[in-house]
């Protein structure tokens, strides 16, 4: 049963599950929070491509899969290619006759931000401007977790990585997180959206309307990683709702060009709250903190005049 | 039906992969295959073919891209040379690995550097062992036949492989030949659709490109190598059937002269074309040469190649690539290693010639030729011979 919009709760969720339990990602792990609600909204009738990354490696592991909807991974740069593959190969033998008459059977990439911010990045481009009608999420837990915490484009301003270390030069990441719904939104695809697992009725809307909109459709959602970001592993939900109440990580969608903020913030918690759940900003200084926050300030002032009103508003300090 | 056309290989190709009635072509321009591509898209543009044509941004998203429609049970094509090819490496395995029936054509294009847009094998031979079925074809009409043959072996169920039909860029690929473009009823007749067990499809959901740890992978890369031991007489029957259906056939191979020869020459692709004059301006003046033509290269079916060149006393084989830093080119250390166990076998002399679109001619092919049988005489002084370089004599 694919998802209605008369739904109030998250409870009203189709009860039907196509990503199975028993799949080896860690524990906390908001890839398989995505992945479930993903297919829980979209399924059965979906195809879902996996470039190589956690989600693929937990997920696939022969002889087992936790898949039950069809799925395939084949590199890890290479996801939105694939999907525009299964795509035109679904919409040619529909309009041969040979296979799915009359049905939508929706095609959705479900990747990491190092396969889609850094070397999937020419792939995607390429699908978005090519206007294939697939979904494509990215996951972005802001490093390369399946390596090992590396560094990857999406990575924030001062995080600590493997491959941004905190010593004597460095600070953690010394540049800023690459702003990949705006490169996404530069192709004029109907529709981008930022989404957190801390709002799922959110995040639930946007993937379906997402996957009705004809054409390429974009999906940023926030995964804080309990292991990549050092948090313990019952806090993915709390890491993720601060993300959103700091304006850190602001929910909004672009439809046809129209900019909405999804789910205002009209009192704003500061940044601090969010960055000292986490390990990677164990090592920030007190003005290193007010440098994040004025870095934030400025991106919420851009939103809100972007919005045409105070949508996320000013920090109050509880 | 039938028609007579002067076409490229290029274009002969195109016109094959129209009649295949494929479903999905995904298109990255490289010379010299571009036009292979621009013809399809002008059928696609005007309705002679009812394709989606995926204009990828790169040669990786290009295979990538028929990877995902093939999968999705989808009729599939792409074409590449060179520096494509080359970026397309790693994704190559995993076509092979997933058992994806894909047909590529190959306008075979030396790689940089230096930047060169001529001919060579250099492409196609360092992608050589990637678990694809290569089969190198020496005309315009070879190739059309061989790319519907090619539907026709990558999609039986006992094969499920991919296969890319190899042919010298410029050469081959832009010389202009008649061609008889097979009929497109009698060609879906020959290679009708095949409904797979396994590709993405909802109602049977499944699981692709799985990650597999080192209990089960050898396994999978075995099945690899299963499958292409049964190629070659799956071929020989795909050339039966097409023979059948249309009146020619190519075989796994092509020999001349060799029943009886001291030397037989072993060349691949447009050379050989060349060759077979180079033999008879031999054969002439008293030398006992013959030529072989190998068509199905990956696999090799081993005691084919041997039945036919064990009565030799030597092998003349010509590489049109280099294996930097080997023992002698790609085709020589294949023909060698399956040789290695006999007690008795011929001498074996290696000629690297060609490269980057070099001219090889037939006066050069003799001149190959007389140069093995001097070695036969006088004692082999060199095995590998770099034929033509400048500022290299060796005294042959």
């Amino acid at each position: 049963m694919i998802m209605d919009y008369s739904m109030s709760t998250v409870k009203d969720l189709p009860r039907e599950e196509y990503f199975a339990s028993g799949h080896r990602l860690c524990q906390g792990c908001p890839e398989a929070i995505i992945a479930r609600l993903v297919t829980k909204v979209l399924g059965p009738n979906l195809i879902v491509v996996t470039p190589t990354g956690c989600l693929e490696v937990s997920t696939s592991v022969y002889p087992e899969t936790a898949w039950k909807i069809p799925w395939i991974h084949v590199a890890f740069e290479n996801a939105a290619a694939v999907a525009s593959g299964v795509e035109a190969a679904i919409r040619a033998l529909q309009r041969k006759g040979l296979k799915y008459k009359g049905r939508k059977i929706h095609v959705v990439a479900i990747a990491g931000d190092g396969g889609t911010a850094d070397i999937g990045l020419q792939a995607l481009s390429g699908a978005l401007e090519r206007g294939h009608d697939f979904v494509y999420i990215c996951m972005d837990n802001e490093a390369y977790m399946n390596t090992g915490i590396q560094r990857s484009g999406a990575t924030p301003l001062k995080a600590w990585t493997t491959t941004t270390p905190v010593g004597s030069k460095w600070r953690g990441k010394l540049q800023l997180k690459k702003d990949i719904p705006a490169i996404a939104a530069a192709h004029g695809i109907p529709y981008v959206a930022v989404a957190s697992i801390s709002h799922l009725k959110d995040f639930a809307y946007k993937v379906k309307k997402a996957a009705e909109i004809d054409g390429p459709a974009y999906i940023h959602v926030q995964a804080p990683c309990p292991t990549g970001w050092r948090f313990d592993s019952s806090k993915t939900i709390e890491v993720a709702r601060l993300g959103v109440l700091t304006g850190m990580w602001v929910l909004y969608e672009i439809e046809r060009g129209v900019f909405k903020v999804t789910v205002p913030v009209p009192q704003r918690r500061p940044v601090e709250d969010y960055l000292m759940l986490q390990g990677r900003f164990r090592h920030l200084t007190k003005e290193e903190i007010e440098e994040v926050q004025r870095y934030v300030d400025e991106q919420v002032e851009k939103v809100n005049k972007r919005a045409g009103y105070t949508a996320i508003g000013p920090v109050v300090r509880l | 039906m039938a028609q007579r056309m002067a076409l490229s290989t290029n274009y002969a190709i195109a016109y094959a992969v129209k009649n295949c009635d494929v479903d999905v072509i995904a298109a990255y321009p490289i010379t010299p295959q571009t036009t292979v591509v621009e013809r399809l898209s002008e059928f696609v543009a005007n309705g002679e073919l009812d394709a989606e044509y995926i204009p990828v941004e790169s040669e990786h998203s290009a295979l990538s891209a028929v990877i995902g429609a093939s999968a999705a049970g989808a009729r599939v094509f792409t074409a590449t040379a060179s520096q494509g090819l080359a970026l397309m490496h790693e994704v190559l395995f995993m076509a092979s690995g997933m058992r994806l029936p894909i047909v590529m054509s190959i306008a075979n294009r030396t790689l940089s550097m230096p930047l060169n847009i001529h001919n060579d094998h250099q492409d196609m031979m360092s992608s050589r062992d990637c678990g694809w079925i290569q089969i190198y074809i020496s005309s315009a009409q070879e190739a059309h036949d061989t790319v519907i043959q090619a539907y026709r072996l990558a999609e039986r169920l006992d094969i499920l492989l991919p296969v890319c039909v190899c042919y010298d860029g410029y050469v081959l690929s832009h010389t202009y030949e008649p061609v008889e473009v097979r009929d497109k009823q009698k060609v879906l007749e020959y290679t009708p659709r095949v409904e797979r067990p396994h590709v993405l499809d909802p109602d049977k959901p499944i699981t692709m490109g799985v990650m597999a740890l080192p209990n089960y992978t050898y396994e999978f890369k075995y099945q690899v190598v299963d499958a292409l031991k049964r190629v070659p007489k799956a071929l020989e029957e795909v050339d039966a059937e097409f023979a059948d259906k249309f009146g020619v056939k190519y075989g796994l191979y092509e020999e001349y002269m060799c029943s009886d020869a001291d030397v037989i020459m072993i060349a691949l692709g447009a050379i050989a074309s060349t060759a077979r004059l180079a033999i008879d301006n031999l054969r002439s003046k008293g030398f006992r040469i013959g030529l072989f033509r190998p068509r199905l290269y990956r696999p090799i079916p081993v005691e084919l190649w041997k039945s036919v060149l064990r009565k030799a006393k030597m092998l003349a084989i010509v590489d049109r690539a280099i294996a930097f830093g080997g023992c002698g080119g790609p085709l020589f250390s294949d023909v060698a290693t399956m040789f290695i166990n006999d007690s008795e076998r011929p001498l074996m002399i290696n000629f690297i010639a060609g490269i980057g679109g070099r001219d090889v001619t037939v006066r050069d092919l003799e001149q190959m030729g007389l140069m093995a049988f001097k070695s036969l005489e006088e004692g082999l002084k060199e095995q590998c011979i770099y034929f033509g370089v400048r500022g290299v004599d060796y005294g042959l």
